[in-house]
Parts: structure tokens; sequence; C-alpha cells
């Protein structure tokens, strides 16, 4: 009898189950997975004055499958010096911007979660507002500010410690300033997730022991808080290796990141397979990071449960 | 123990000054008279001229409308698909197909846009050809595209809220007969239920304030509000836009007050019935 019962209630939880599970898979295979293989195709497939402006992989002549794999848009990408020198400054932009912001959030974090229960949620309330508002206004402030005849250059004349305006928008400071302004709270949130979690008495411990506070620091600390920095950066430096609207406001005109690059190619000069080539290329130099993220983010979910 | 506590503090200090000039800074300049950031016309300021400019704007306006009819739908769709996923996720333990769902649904959080945006359009664009839909390029595309990288916002939210409850209360429920739906109905959701709401308060936000996914999938004659600011400001310093993030920065500081607000008499009203019931039992 009571087998009975299970029985008809299992099967029922099992579908409902693939229900709940399937529907958001199912969107995201079509919205998210597909357009990649889609990318993937385009990339090796040849441009050509049409719409769309790009041959088809595969040609059918006489019943016959014909393949057109074409790596023109990949040759274009390896011999044109322009591309490289873009794709290494974007790694280089993305890894120095991550620097910054862990130089400038962990110890921000560090104080957040060591701060009283009341002024932490103000401080992390103060963290996060930010980012409640529009990402390209708070990028656009900055050109108000940094600009010949902007705020920093009009207090530091006034100051005396200048005598004309210091070019400081559209050069590497600018790019940099802008870069690290949008992507600290993305530091500073996982970096306070672990910080908070320390055991306080591991530190006094060690003060016990006579370790002083540096020592401490660099010996209890900053080992315990390696996942929350591999998470902070990570979060940093993935997207700001693909980064297009503060380079375009803020960064140079004659060394453009690959993000514009691909955004150029698209739009510009309509060539679809080389923007698809661009993604592709800017995915492989992501991969490892990305899968890093993931096995950083289940291994501080797992510590948290 | 002490200095570093000074030096960690002096950071935060300074960080904060750091992330809040530029949005101070636009919000004082929005009243300036002058076109010119540094020249404060004191004769004539504050003015609220670059308000009347800006909302006297038919393109900023129909952009704005555009870009919240967009938000709504988008985050609305987003929450649904990111709640059941966040479920899935945190409730179903292993199962065939996890991992695939873990990682679309981190990918899109770091996934540079310029990416995304490029792929959502040539799918959109086989779509077309293949099935001949969508028809066209514009506010349904965009939606389309912002459900899917909002979805996975609203995913992490409500999975690590549900991590943080342990399945007790669910397993009580079931016990006593209920059925899995009543079960989520009655007992998962209300627990999840702020969770939720803030997904969709952020899916909504970032649909906002979506650029470089939008310009990739929003055919040409539909502009949202992003779009249509990031014209006017590549051209340089624009005072009206000025207005305009003061207006919206005022939205999101209300909302925000209105939230601390309505948590801590929620708090102390929590409180209240504890300290009552406490007070029952003896």
């Amino acid at each position: 009898m009571e087998q009975r019962e299970q029985d008809r209630v299992v099967p029922r939880r099992f579908s409902a189950r693939r229900l709940v599970a399937g529907i958001p898979a199912l969107w995201l295979t079509v919205f998210f997975l597909v357009p990649f293989l889609i990318v993937l195709k385009i990339s090796f497939s040849e441009a050509r004055l049409a719409i769309p402006p790009y041959a088809p992989l595969i040609t059918w002549r006489h019943g016959l499958p014909v393949p057109g794999i074409h790596l023109a848009g990949y040759a274009y990408l390896f011999t044109d010096p322009l591309y490289l020198r873009s794709y290494l400054y974007s790694v280089m932009v993305a890894a120095v911007s991550t620097l910054f912001c862990l130089l400038i959030g962990y110890p921000m974090a560090y104080a957040i979660a060591r701060a009283s229960d009341a002024w932490r949620s103000f401080l992390l309330m103060l963290i996060v507002l930010p980012f409640w508002t529009s990402f390209l206004l708070r990028v656009y402030a900055w050109i108000g500010l940094l600009q010949n005849d902007g705020l920093i250059n009009d207090v530091l004349l006034r100051l005396g410690l200048i005598h004309h305006p210091v070019t400081l928008l559209q050069t590497d400071f600018s790019l940099y300033v802008g870069i690290v302004y949008s992507y600290l709270p993305f530091m500073i949130l996982p970096l306070y997730a672990n910080l908070e979690k320390h055991d306080m008495a591991l530190l006094e411990a060690a003060a016990d022991l006579g370790a002083r506070p540096l020592t401490a620091f660099l010996r209890v600390t900053l080992p315990q808080s390696l996942p929350g920095i591999a998470a902070g950066s990570l979060l940093v430096f993935i997207p700001t290796v693909g980064e297009y609207v503060i380079p375009t406001l803020l960064g140079r005109t004659d060394q453009i990141m690959i993000g514009r690059m691909l955004s150029d190619e698209f739009f510009d000069n309509r060539d679809w397979p080389v923007a698809s080539g661009v993604a592709i290329l800017i995915l492989l130099a992501l991969v490892v990071p990305i899968v890093l993220l993931q096995r950083v983010e289940r291994s501080n979910l797992e510590t948290a449960e | 123990m002490r200095r570093r506590g000074l030096f960690s503090r002096t950071a935060l200090v300074v960080g904060l000054v750091f992330l809040y000039v530029p949005i101070v800074s636009m919000i004082v300049y929005s009243f300036n008279n002058s076109r010119l950031v540094t020249v404060w016309d004191a004769a004539h300021s504050p003015t609220l001229k670059w308000y009347g400019v800006l909302l006297s704007d038919n393109e900023v306006l129909d952009a704005a409308w555009l870009s919240l009819r967009v938000a709504i739908c988008a985050a609305t769709a987003s929450t649904i698909l990111g709640t059941l996923a966040g479920t899935a996720l945190a409730r179903f333990g292993a199962f065939r197909g996890r991992s695939l769902l873990v990682g679309m649904t981190t990918a899109p959080i770091v996934m540079p846009e310029v990416i995304s945006g490029l792929s959502l359009l040539l799918l959109f664009v086989a779509l077309q050809q293949a099935i001949g839909w969508p028809q066209g390029m514009g506010a349904v595309t965009i939606t389309l595209a912002h459900i899917s990288f909002c979805m996975a916002y609203v995913t992490v939210v409500v999975q690590s809220r549900l991590a943080g409850f342990d399945e007790s209360l669910e397993e009580a429920a079931q016990d006593l007969g209920a059925r899995p739906a009543k079960v989520f109905w009655r007992i998962t959701l209300p627990l999840i239920l702020p969770a939720v709401l803030a997904g969709w308060l952020l899916a909504f936000t970032l649909s906002w304030d979506d650029l470089v996914i939008s310009q990739f999938v929003a055919g040409p004659g539909s502009s949202t509000l992003p779009m249509v600011i990031f014209s006017k400001v590549r051209l340089g310093v624009s005072p009206d836009v000025n207005a305009l993030a003061t207006l919206m920065v005022s939205v999101v500081a209300s909302g925000v007050v209105v939230a601390a607000v309505w948590m801590r008499h929620r708090q102390k009203r929590r409180e209240r019935d504890a300290q009552l019931a406490a007070a029952a039992n003896l």
C-alpha cells in the first residue's frame, strides 16, 4: 500500500523537477550556448558582399556537400600587427587594473569586515550603491573631472602645483582610473565575504605567541583570504579584457582595446568573419580564467555551507 | 594592530571619496548655468535650465520610454527563469546537466559584453533566415538579449539565499503530506521572496543600464536611453546629461532609503512579536 503510494508520487516529482531545471536550461542553451556556436561557425566562413555578409560553410553541389572552411579571417588577425598589439594591450590593461583594484579594495574590504555591526551594513550599502546607478553615467562623470578644463586641472592650477593644464583624458591614466573606479565593488564584495568569516581568535593567538601585526597579517589573514582574492580578481579581470565603454570614452585614441576592435570590425568594416574571429580569440584568452572562477565560486559556496 | 586598523580605515575613507566624487560632481554641475565645468556661473546658478532642456528633448524621452518597457519585461522574465534555475541548483542535489546549468548561469555575468552582443545578433540573424522570426531588430530582440544576462544574476541571488536555509522546513511540509508544488508556493517562495524581489530590481537596473548588448541587437530606429546618452557624451560633456544623472541617482537613493526604513520597521515588529510571544509563554 505504502509502496504504491510512493510509486505514484515519485514520477510526478521527477517530472516537475525536470521542468524547473529544464526551462532555464533550454533558454540558456538557445540564447547563450547556440549563439557561440554560430560565432564559431561564422569565424571560419568567408566574407562577402551580401546580406548576411558571409558565405555559408557548406554549400550543396550536385547533391553533395562542399565544405567551405576559410581561415582567411584568422590569418588576417595573426598577420596584421594591429590586432596582436591591441590583444596584448587589452590583457595588460586588464591585469594592471586588477592589481590596482586589489591594492585599493583589500584594505577597504578589511576595514568593513572589522567595523562594528551597525557600521558594517551602512558601509556595505555605500559600496553597493554606485552599482545601482548608471555605469555609463559614472564613467561619463570622469570626463568632466579629467578633461583639460576639468575640475582636477582647475584645482591643480589654482593651488599653483601646475602652470598649464595637464592632459589627463584619453591617456592610459584616465583609462585605468575609469576601470578601477567601475570595477572596484566587484573586488571589494567577494573580499569582504571572505574576510568577514575569519576567526579573530587566530589573530589573537598569533599575537599571544608574539607575532607582530604585519607578520600575523602575512601569515594568518592573507593566506586565508586567497579564495576571496581569487574571486575578486577574476571578476575584475575577465570582463575588463573585452571592455568597450570605458576605453571608448576615457582611453587612448592611438591604441584601442580588443573589445573596441571587435565592435569597429563589425559595425564600421562590416566584416563579420573577422569580428567573430576576434570574439573567439578573446574567449580563448578567457577560458582558463572563467573555469578558474567557477572552481573558486564552487569552493567558496561549499565552505559557506 | 591599532596602526593597521588606522591604515585600512584611512584607505576606506579615501576609497569612498573616490567612489562618490564623480557622482557628487555631476549633481552639483547639473545646477550650473554655464556649459563649462570649471566656470561656476554664480550670477545665474543654481538653475534648473538643464532639467528643462532634458525634459523637452523628445529623443531622450522616447528612449527612456523604450528602456522602461524593455527593463520591466526583461526583469520579470529573467526573475521567473532565474528563480527556477536558482531553486534547481540549490535544492535538487546532483542531477544530469547540473554542471552545464552552473556554467551557463555564471558565464554571462563575466562574459565581455561585446561578445554577448555579437553572438546574440548573429543568432537573431540566423533565426530570421531559418524561420523568419524575429522580424527586424528592435524592442523584442533587445528584451530577449537582456533576459539572458539578467537571469544569471537572479539565479546567483536566489541560489545563495536558498543556500542560507536548510531544507528542514520544506522536508517537514513534505512529511506532512504537502505536494512539491505546494511546498514551493507555501514554504520556499515566501522564504526567498526578498531575494526574488532583490533579483528583479537588480535585473531591472542591469537592463535599464545596458549599452553594449543593446547596441548590437537594436535595429535602426530603436534607441535605448543608454544609447542616446552614449551618442551625446562621445562628443564631450553635455550638461543635460548631468541633469539626467541627478534624476537617476535621486530615484535610486530614495528607493534605498525607503527600503532601509521598511526593513528596520519589519525588524522592529519581528522583535516585538518575539517579545510578546516570550511574555505569553511566561
